[in-house]
């Protein structure tokens, strides 16, 4: 296949960044979009410029680094993979491919392609955990979770921190991630002490973080590689609810 | 009070805010729309139209209880509260989400959203201007070409005579339909509401209320510009 490629550099966070084009010549339609950046890699490097930056690590869908946008859509045009799962038969040949970092004033771009997604790090310090006792392991089934919440608390737990939810929000809202971070640990009885506490802080540091504000539009659920549900996010608006207007969430506990 | 205000700094508090001001509007709506329905009511040529006697009962109900007015004013009063809050929490979170992308793409694919999503600001804007205007038109007759008070039904059916007013409504409630269309589905997520069985209805829901509302509200300048009204 023949594709043209348009590929966002930026030498650092404060250069100003700009499109490169490439004409790629032997693309095969089964290598992954990560090998393809490879092969222009090398081209680049044969000729003595600097190679693309883009972060990969798993190449497998589970770790979650390497996001970004292909032609407007996070992780390209196939439903529920990562770029690193995106493969060239999915392109035409003669195809011209825009790639561009994920774009949030959270998320700044730090070389080419790769963002500094710690925002989402300090997201889940807010109140992704739980507090328990640690010492010598429970028993299994010591703590008995009815089997659909359990299911659920998976289905959120899902959630590799890849920040397409954020790319693809019209708001670059982390509402998405921010909502999975927390049902993981609400749907299940270990993660019921710091719930309320928990929706407070973590919706505290996502707006403190600079994320955008969560309209509906359900454009992350499209973009979610591993396909979590909008409706995590109903559920993490209800605890912050009751965890203002009961006071419960307030500093000193307790409220007024 | 400080549990309300600890809500409405997070943006899920403002958009809980959005969602119950728009609630109370959303119910004005509906109320309004029937009202407005009351001027396709058969008058035998004698005493007030039944809409200028509806709209005289609005001014009186509930006197000499309250005073003349006074439940029309408080329902005004409520319904500025409703329309300050909802436009204040509006422009805090447009803003919030502007800065929050930074730079744009250069390649935009929109995802899913729906027409209706992504015009809820602008949308807003125009049905906020369109308020104003209507205002100026039937209620203070400022912008009105013969206008008289308490004749509301000849208010009405002059003031559709003309095409391009009675174009503007049409546009300026299928644009508040619109609104209403998103808004409605919306409604659930931001309060909170998550059930399955709640899920399947809230798209035909949404559908439903917010056409028969333009429906509703159509029919009106429709019938006058047919000649049906006069
Ligand atoms: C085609 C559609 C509509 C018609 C025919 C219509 C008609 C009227 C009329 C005749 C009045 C004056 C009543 C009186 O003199 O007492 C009125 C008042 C009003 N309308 Fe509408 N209306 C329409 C749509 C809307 C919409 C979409 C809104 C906005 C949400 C709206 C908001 C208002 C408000 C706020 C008032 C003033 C109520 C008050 O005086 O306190 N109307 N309308
Ligand atoms: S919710 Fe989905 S899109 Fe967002 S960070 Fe997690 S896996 Fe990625
Ligand atoms: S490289 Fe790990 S998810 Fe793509």
């Amino acid at each position: 296949m023949k594709l043209t490629l348009h590929v966002w550099r930026q030498s650092g966070p404060r250069d100003e960044g700009r499109f490169e084009t490439h004409r790629m010549d032997d693309v095969s339609p089964s290598m992954s979009f990560l090998d393809l950046l490879d092969m222009v890699n090398e081209t680049i490097t044969l000729e003595g410029g600097e190679p693309i930056a883009f972060e990969h690590d798993c190449r497998e869908g589970i770790c979650g680094s390497c996001g970004m946008m292909v032609n407007g859509v996070a992780h390209g045009p196939d439903d529920l993979i990562t770029a690193c799962q995106l493969h060239m038969r999915s392109f035409e040949d003669g195809d011209e491919i825009w790639i561009e970092p994920w774009r949030a004033d959270a998320f700044p771009v730090m070389k080419d392609l790769v963002v500094d997604r710690s925002a989402f790090d300090r997201i889940v310090e807010a109140g992704g955990y739980i507090s328990v006792r640690t010492g010598s392991a429970p028993d299994a089934h010591a703590v008995p979770v009815p089997k659909p919440d359990a299911d659920r608390a998976f289905d959120a737990a899902a959630c590799i921190g890849c920040g397409a939810c954020v790319a693809a929000c019209p708001n670059a809202s982390a509402m998405l991630f921010t909502a999975a971070k927390a049902a993981h640990l609400s749907y299940l009885p270990q993660g019921q002490t710091e719930r309320l506490e928990r929706a407070m802080g973590m919706v505290a540091t996502h707006d403190e973080e600079g994320f955008g504000n969560c309209t509906n539009h359900g454009a992350c659920q499209v973009a979610c590689p591993k396909g979590i549900s909008v409706d995590y996010i109903a559920r993490l608006n209800r605890d912050l609810m009751k965890a203002t207007l009961t006071g419960v969430g307030m500093e000193g506990s307790g409220g007024d | 009070m400080r549990r309300v205000i600890t809500l409405y700094r997070s943006s899920v508090g403002k958009k809980v805010a959005m969602a119950v001001s728009g609630l109370i509007l959303f119910g004005f709506v509906v109320g309004h729309m029937l009202g407005n329905l009351k001027a396709f009511e058969s008058h035998d040529g004698v005493g007030p139209h039944p809409l200028d006697a509806y709209a005289e009962f609005l001014r009186e109900v509930g006197y000499p209880l309250i005073p003349e007015y006074g439940l029309l004013w408080g329902f005004r009063i409520v319904l500025l509260a409703a329309v300050g809050i909802h436009i204040v929490a509006a422009v805090q979170l447009w803003r919030q989400s502007r800065s929050a992308r930074g730079k744009g793409y250069r390649k935009e694919t929109s995802q899913v959203f729906s027409y209706a999503s992504r015009t809820m600001r602008w949308g807003g804007v125009i049905v906020a201007a369109f308020v104003v205007y209507h205002l100026l038109h039937f209620t203070t007759g400022h912008a009105h070409p013969e206008f008289e008070y308490g004749n509301v039904y000849d208010n009405l059916v002059i003031g559709f005579q003309n095409p391009l007013v009675a174009g503007f409504y049409l546009v300026a409630v299928g644009a508040l339909c619109l609104h209403l269309y998103h808004g409605l589905w919306s409604i659930f997520s931001t309060l909170g509401v998550q059930n399955p069985r709640v899920d399947r209805i809230r798209r035909p829901l949404a559908a439903v209320l917010s056409i028969g509302l333009f429906v509703g509200y159509a029919v009106v300048p429709l019938a006058v510009l047919a000649g049906i009204l006069t």
